[in-house]
């Protein structure tokens, strides 16, 4: 099994299209894919229809006291499993906090569920706290969406050698280019450069696309309602980066 | 689930759930489906059901159970029927099927050809909750027939609730009902295969009081449609299990025939017990050369100084040697001779069968009599041989002779087991047995031995024989023939496999006589509640 996040400590940069859009890609390629909606805003539960209710809580999963099994709703895709968000996952940090050796928690609750998923996917909660470190800890891949503007090149920096930082087993890194607007000479500049010069930097780049808006409206990934779209390709050629990287077979 | 009628079915499920659920119709195709099962119905006696589902890009082999709930399932482009497992790629339903079907061919029970409908089964959210597969088809062989309507509903995951609901609806609408048996018991109705009804399978029960002449010859038909259901399969060489279950319906015979063939019309014995001697010995070679196959890699693992590969050589001997007996085999089950042996046998069978008008025994104690008369012939030659058992035990020849006196017994029990209580049955015979397998572990080590001599020699002189030059003779064998060097190999390993025989053999030799023992303490006529007159007297 292989664990892959999405995850930027800014918000709004493309890390729920990316894990939503993903995480089908996956599953169409014939993974046992399960997508975990730990933000509390739940968009990945709303695009998939599902109630972004969990019983008992994040405490409840944290704890052990509800194995996560449980909590697994499946998608209208085949091979597609989502857990949902809860409101209460705001709090998971507590929750953690409460829980034995809480940095590596995350990582045991998703030990059980090795037999059943080729690949999971965690759509995180922008911000640096106690759950980034638990995706850390559990996480194969951490792939980060940056918006091709200096600022965002600084942060991704400032990322890496946060996880340089930790200690124990790392996670592989792959950034990738996303809401890229190719009319902007800055994004174009970023886009060329940065990718060149690194390995953590994927070629492949999500533009900006309102067909990738459409998702919260059509209420599907991208390459289920438009599979031919410009947008769908560009997440397959991100996905095929992103397979090898997880040396997923 | 079962719907009335096979109209508008997709139509009626969706009146039927609204306005809880909206239903969607996901895909619609034609579908071709094939059920399988081995010839002794394996699968259907573990409450398993299989079928391959090919059609519109589709080809899988799906593996449910008596609920109709999908186990395991392989994709699988549809090969022709009858298989052996090794079609199916190894994987969770290989592993599902190996303990259960062994090495018998998968056989196709039934076609049939129809439409595979899939609904999804929204709620209010317009998320999917369950997936309804409505399955509509038509018996195409062995008889044409509509099969009921069949719909299965598949929760997706959490939302058991909800298609449990769904489920409820459709069960409380007018046409549509709970189904009372899995799919695989209607195909079997309607093509008139009930479970057990395999050819040949069913036996027969004898009461007592059965004139013994017409019992008899009910039986013996039995075993006559147990050889004719099983040639066409060991001629198509479908699974070797076909000739092993052929040759034991003419085993029998032959020992209704020696044993009891009195109480046959006179002569008819004497006329037919040669032939099927004949019948029995044509089956003989294949069926040896059957057993060396089936357990080669067993045995080549029992090796410690030779190396299993050593072996090889010897398996593609043995492997040609049985292309070549197996043609004769064929040959002998086409000819004119076998097919009016049944004939014949049949039409004395059925003659014999017909109530006659004097008084006449009944079946109880002819039984019993010949029951008797075979237990007292084992316990005179063991008792002897038990007398005799000092320095090295008994000789071959003794207990050669002592097996097959034990294996006229066995038939006998086996012949006339449905006269007696089933557990006292099963008691005497798990005794008998208990015999027997020390005496065949010796008697079949002796013949073995002697086999693989035989096989060794043979090898030889073919190597000879291409030696020579004769190039045609090598042409058809289809593998390159082993160097000197890998012969010399496969020979001494060969030795080594004669070496572990005979032990075998001396370790049932040593066993025979507390085997014995045990045999005369269960007093198995007791057992049967068969008096011993002749003992007594």
């Amino acid at each position: 099994m292989r664990v892959i996040a999405t995850y930027n400590i800014k918000g709004g940069v493309g890390k729920t299209s990316a894990a939503v859009n993903l995480a089908y890609l996956s599953a169409a390629d014939g993974y046992r894919t399960l997508l975990w909606d730990l933000d509390p805003q739940a968009a990945a539960s709303y695009v998939f229809r599902v109630k972004p209710r969990v019983k008992g809580g994040a405490k409840a999963l944290i704890r052990g006291a509800r194995p996560l099994d449980d909590a697994i709703k499946g998608t209208d895709f085949d091979g597609l499993d989502l857990l949902p968000a809860d409101f209460t996952y705001r709090n998971m940090d507590l929750a953690l906090n409460q829980a034995k050796r809480p940095t590596r928690r995350l990582s045991r609750l998703l030990g059980p569920l090795a037999d059943e998923y080729d690949v999971v996917f965690l759509d995180c909660p922008p911000s640096i706290s106690l759950v980034s470190e638990n995706i850390l800890h559990a996480v194969h891949v951490l792939l980060v969406p940056l918006i091709p503007t200096t600022l965002s090149e600084r942060t991704f920096d400032q990322l890496t050698s946060f996880i340089d930082d930790q200690t124990g087993r790392k996670p592989e890194v792959l950034a990738f280019f996303s809401l890229v607007d190719r009319r902007k000479r800055l994004h174009r500049d970023i886009t060329t450069r940065l990718p060149a010069g690194r390995s953590d930097v994927a070629t492949a780049i999500i533009p900006s696309m309102t067909l990738v808006e459409q998702m919260s409206v059509r209420r599907a990934p991208v390459p289920a309602f438009a599979p031919r779209s410009a947008a769908a390709q560009h997440y397959r050629e991100l996905w095929a980066e992103l397979r090898a990287r997880a040396r997923l077979r | 689930m079962i719907a009335s009628g096979t109209d508008q079915v997709p139509e009626r499920i969706a009146a039927a759930l609204e306005p809880r659920f909206t239903v969607v119709r996901e895909t619609s195709r034609r579908a071709r489906q094939v059920w399988l099962d081995t010839f002794d119905r394996r699968l259907h006696a573990a409450g398993l059901a299989l079928r391959q589902v090919a059609g519109a890009g589709c080809d899988e082999l799906v593996l449910s159970t008596s609920a109709d709930a999908d186990v395991a399932c392989e994709r699988l482009q549809a090969p022709r029927w009858p298989r052996l497992l090794d079609v199916i790629p190894a994987g969770p339903l290989r592993d599902r099927l190996e303990p259960v079907v062994e090495i018998r061919a998968l056989l196709p029970l039934a076609r049939a050809e129809g439409t595979l409908t899939r609904l999804r089964v929204l709620n209010r959210q317009r998320k999917t909750v369950a997936h309804i597969t409505v399955d509509a088809a038509s018996l195409v062989r062995p008889a044409p027939g509509v099969l009921p309507t069949r719909l299965v509903i598949a929760p997706v995951r959490g939302y058991q609730t909800a298609a449990d609901r769904a489920g409820r609806l459709l069960t409380a609408a007018d046409g549509f009902a709970p189904s009372r048996h899995p799919a695989i018991e209607s195909v079997l109705e309607m093509t008139g295969q009930r479970p057990g009804d395999s050819a040949g399978s069913g036996e027969i029960t004898l009461s007592p009081a059965m004139p013994a002449r017409g019992a008899l010859a009910g039986v013996l038909l039995r075993l006559a449609d147990t050889i004719t259901a099983n040639v066409s399969f060991v001629i198509r060489d479908v699974d070797i299990e076909f000739l092993h279950d052929l040759r034991v319906a003419v085993r029998r015979t032959r020992s209704a025939l020696k044993l009891a063939g009195d109480a046959l019309p006179a002569g008819m014995a004497a006329r037919f017990a040669p032939e099927f001697k004949w019948l029995g010995d044509l089956t003989t070679p294949t069926r040896d050369l059957d057993v060396y196959l089936a357990g080669f890699d067993q045995m080549a693992a029992g090796l410690s100084a030779a190396s299993p590969g050593d072996l090889e050589p010897f398996r593609a001997h043995l492997a040609a040697r049985r292309r070549t007996e197996r043609r004769r085999l064929v040959r002998g089950l086409r000819s004119a001779r076998f097919t009016g042996l049944m004939a014949d046998w049949r039409s004395a069978l059925e003659a014999a069968a017909e109530p006659s008008p004097g008084p006449e025994p009944d079946i109880g104690s002819l039984a019993a009599d010949r029951i008797a008369r075979a237990h007292r012939r084992v316990l005179r030659l063991g008792s002897a041989l038990a007398r005799a058992g000092s320095g090295d035990g008994p000789s071959g020849t003794d207990l050669h002779s002592l097996r097959k006196r034990c294996k006229e017994l066995r038939y006998l029990l086996e012949f006339f087991g449905s006269l007696y209580d089933p557990a006292a049955y099963r008691r005497a015979v798990k005794n008998l047995k208990g015999l027997q397998d020390c005496l065949g572990e010796f008697q079949d080590g002796e013949v073995q031995r002697e086999a693989i001599r035989g096989f060794a020699a043979q090898m030889l002189a073919r190597r000879d024989v291409r030696a020579a030059g004769r190039q045609a003779a090598a042409r058809r064998q289809a593998a390159a023939p082993p160097t000197a060097a890998e012969l010399a190999a496969t020979l001494l390993a060969m030795g080594e496999l004669t070496a572990q025989l005979h032990a075998r053999q001396l370790r049932g030799r040593a066993e025979v006589a507390d085997r014995f023992a045990q045999f005369t303490r269960a007093r198995i006529l007791r057992t049967l509640g068969i008096a011993d007159r002749a003992a007594r007297s």
